[in-house]
């Protein structure tokens, strides 16, 4: 995982785009989250050796990154968790599954397009999440889960982390930046002082719990968080964006549409 | 430990969610029982605590590497095995959203493997016998290396059997399995040793924290040693007998439906609309069944393919940018 000053960049990062004034920020919070669910169970339902039908699953993502005017090299920067995992999990498939297909003339093991497959499922789910998290407010997602009927104790447990997020990551990074200065040359923090850095990190984090419980109870909180200020109605354009990406995700899933497409072109111009 | 999208079937994700999403209810309802409103901003500022943790570099001595913290047990040990376990979840759903670690499906299965094994396994099988009599230092030290072992050879073995089950690698299980235990067992001892200095300062300093457990004075666990081995050993039984359902050999989930009904795995149609339709799609078809007419020539699939991806691509984009002018012209 990256270092603690580039997660608070990212948290912050991420705040940022969700709360751009975009058109895709705008659509319904539950719209977003429905059809990236939907969209990553299709993603994943294809065969494992499908790789052509797969491929053009790659409509939702990227028709959003457009729409959106999210940048796809901040995209491809979220695989770098996932991308090594899934590699390294399809490359067994590469020498196991040795069934032999022709591909281009050539005979290569079936392995390579389960291999392929894999990392595209991959590849396209994170590229799902990021869109609806870089599109949506964490208020707007919590509202969102609510609608689901998600309790309300986990719902507000989430919202409460994530606001406490940054202010304990600046925290951490202020007593290893400190440790940092006194240990020159050290990576990590030594044996002996585990405890008592991350135990007062704690026992910090305890005391600034209580005190925000308190702020919380000053502001008239009885148990029940308030996500957002107004109910969000569904406008006709949320339906209709639901309606649209809904259709399109189930045909590209059901028939396979760029082989289909490629035909038809290759008709007209042949 | 964290699963990826791509490394679960849809069958596995759901019955994982649904495991998840019982030990969720339960936990739910036992910390509204506690009806301490106080406990909610706690487990708010703790899940924030477990995440800024995980960021430091814990240095291993003598190997030149680093560990890191998971949190599970920690938090049980404060919050009890319910709070730990919610705001377990709650971290872990911020580090699916906002970081890509772990995937939005494979969720269920990540709450399982890391939240469900490090709260209430490691806490009820591990640190409530272990402490019944009685907090000590040593005591503390021994609890969290063992449950912390525990819960990461039980998460380990899970992942292992949620990726064979959802038959997406050729990877044999018990290869698989010899790779993962070994690594998670050194895993486990270096999240066992933090875990232990972090508690044992805690006790130190402020005994109490710990004494509390997150459960009220004088009121009795719910379950007893027997009772979650017998939960855990049920919860086995019902997860693999469901995984069973989805194995690889599987047919494709919507073939499989038709096959069911029909007792065909693809449809004839019959009627009129369905012929003509049909004869349209002969008529048009440039490479039909993904090859060039006539001949069996591989090459048709990958022309077919890469024509259509170029052609829907262009389409897309043309489209988003249309889209995107007429919007910014409204503005």
């Amino acid at each position: 995982m990256r270092g603690i000053d580039g997660a608070i960049y990212e948290i912050h990062g991420m705040d940022a785009l969700a709360a751009r004034k975009q058109w895709m920020n705008e659509v319904h919070p539950l719209v977003k989250l429905l059809l990236t669910l939907g969209y990553i169970v299709s993603v994943v339902s294809f065969s494992r050796y499908d790789v052509i039908g797969l491929t053009g699953m790659a409509v939702y993502p990227l028709a959003g990154f457009l729409l959106a005017e999210l940048s796809l090299r901040e995209g491809c920067r979220r695989l770098r968790v996932v991308l090594p995992i899934v590699c390294l999990m399809g490359l067994p498939d590469l020498f196991l599954d040795r069934q032999p297909v022709l591909f281009l003339g050539l005979q290569v093991n079936a392995g390579l397009f389960s291999m392929l497959t894999l990392v595209e499922k991959g590849i396209f789910a994170v590229f799902a999440s990021y869109l609806l998290i870089a599109t949506t407010s964490l208020d707007k997602l919590c509202y969102a889960l609510r609608l689901l009927h998600v309790p309300k104790v986990l719902v507000t447990q989430f919202m409460l982390t994530y606001r406490y997020i940054t202010v304990l990551l600046e925290e951490a990074e202020r007593m290893t930046q400190a440790y940092a200065l006194r240990a020159n040359g050290q990576k990590g923090i030594r044996f002996k002082v585990w405890g008592s850095l991350t135990g007062l990190l704690l026992l910090r984090g305890m005391d600034r719990a209580e005190n925000v419980y308190e702020a919380m109870l000053l502001r008239g909180y009885e148990g029940d968080y308030g996500y957002l200020r107004e109910k969000l109605p569904f406008r006709f354009g949320d339906i209709l964006y639901f309606l649209f990406w809904a259709a399109l995700i189930t045909a590209f899933s059901i028939w396979p549409l760029l082989p289909l497409v490629g035909d038809l072109i290759g008709r007209i111009w042949i | 430990m964290h699963m990826a999208d791509a490394l679960v079937a849809p069958a596995v994700a759901g019955t994982m969610y649904a495991c998840s999403a019982a030990a969720a209810a339960y936990s739910i309802k036992q910390v509204r029982l506690e009806t301490d409103a106080k406990k909610i901003p706690v487990m708010g500022v703790m899940g924030a605590f477990v995440f800024a943790a995980q960021m430091i570099n814990f240095a291993i001595p003598g190997t030149g590497s680093s560990g890191h913290l998971c949190g599970g047990m920690m938090l049980s040990a404060l919050l009890g095995p319910c709070g730990g376990f919610l705001t377990m979840v709650g971290v872990l759903l911020i580090q699916c959203l906002f970081f890509a670690d772990g995937g939005l499906l494979a969720l269920g299965c990540n709450i399982w493997n890391m939240a469900f094994y490090g709260c209430f396994a490691a806490n009820l099988l591990v640190w409530k016998p272990i402490m019944r009599k009685g907090i000590s230092r040593g005591k503390i030290i021994t609890a969290s290396l063992a449950g912390c072992i525990l819960a990461l050879q039980l998460g380990a073995f899970s992942v292992v059997l949620e990726t064979s089950a959802s038959g997406i690698t050729e990877l044999p299980f018990a290869a698989f399995a010899m790779v993962m235990q070994p690594i998670h067992l050194a895993i486990g001892l270096v999240e066992g040793l933090i875990t232990a200095a972090v508690l044992a300062f805690v006790y130190e300093a402020r005994p109490e924290l710990l004494a509390r457990g997150g459960e009220r004075a004088g009121e009795k666990g719910r379950f007893t040693f027997p009772g979650t081995l017998a939960v855990l050993g049920a919860a086995a039984l019902v997860t693999g007998g469901l995984f069973s359902l989805a194995a690889s050999s599987a047919p494709d989930g919507l073939e499989w439906a038709i096959e069911k009904v029909t007792g065909f795995t693809e449809l004839e149609g019959t009627g009129e609309w369905e012929q003509s339709a049909g004869a349209i799609q002969e008529l048009t078809a440039f490479l039909p069944d993904y090859g060039f007419q006539g001949t069996q020539s591989p090459w048709g699939t990958v022309v077919s393919g890469i024509v259509g991806a170029l052609a829907v691509t262009v389409l897309c984009v043309g489209v988003c940018l249309l889209f995107r002018f007429f919007k910014r012209r409204k503005r």
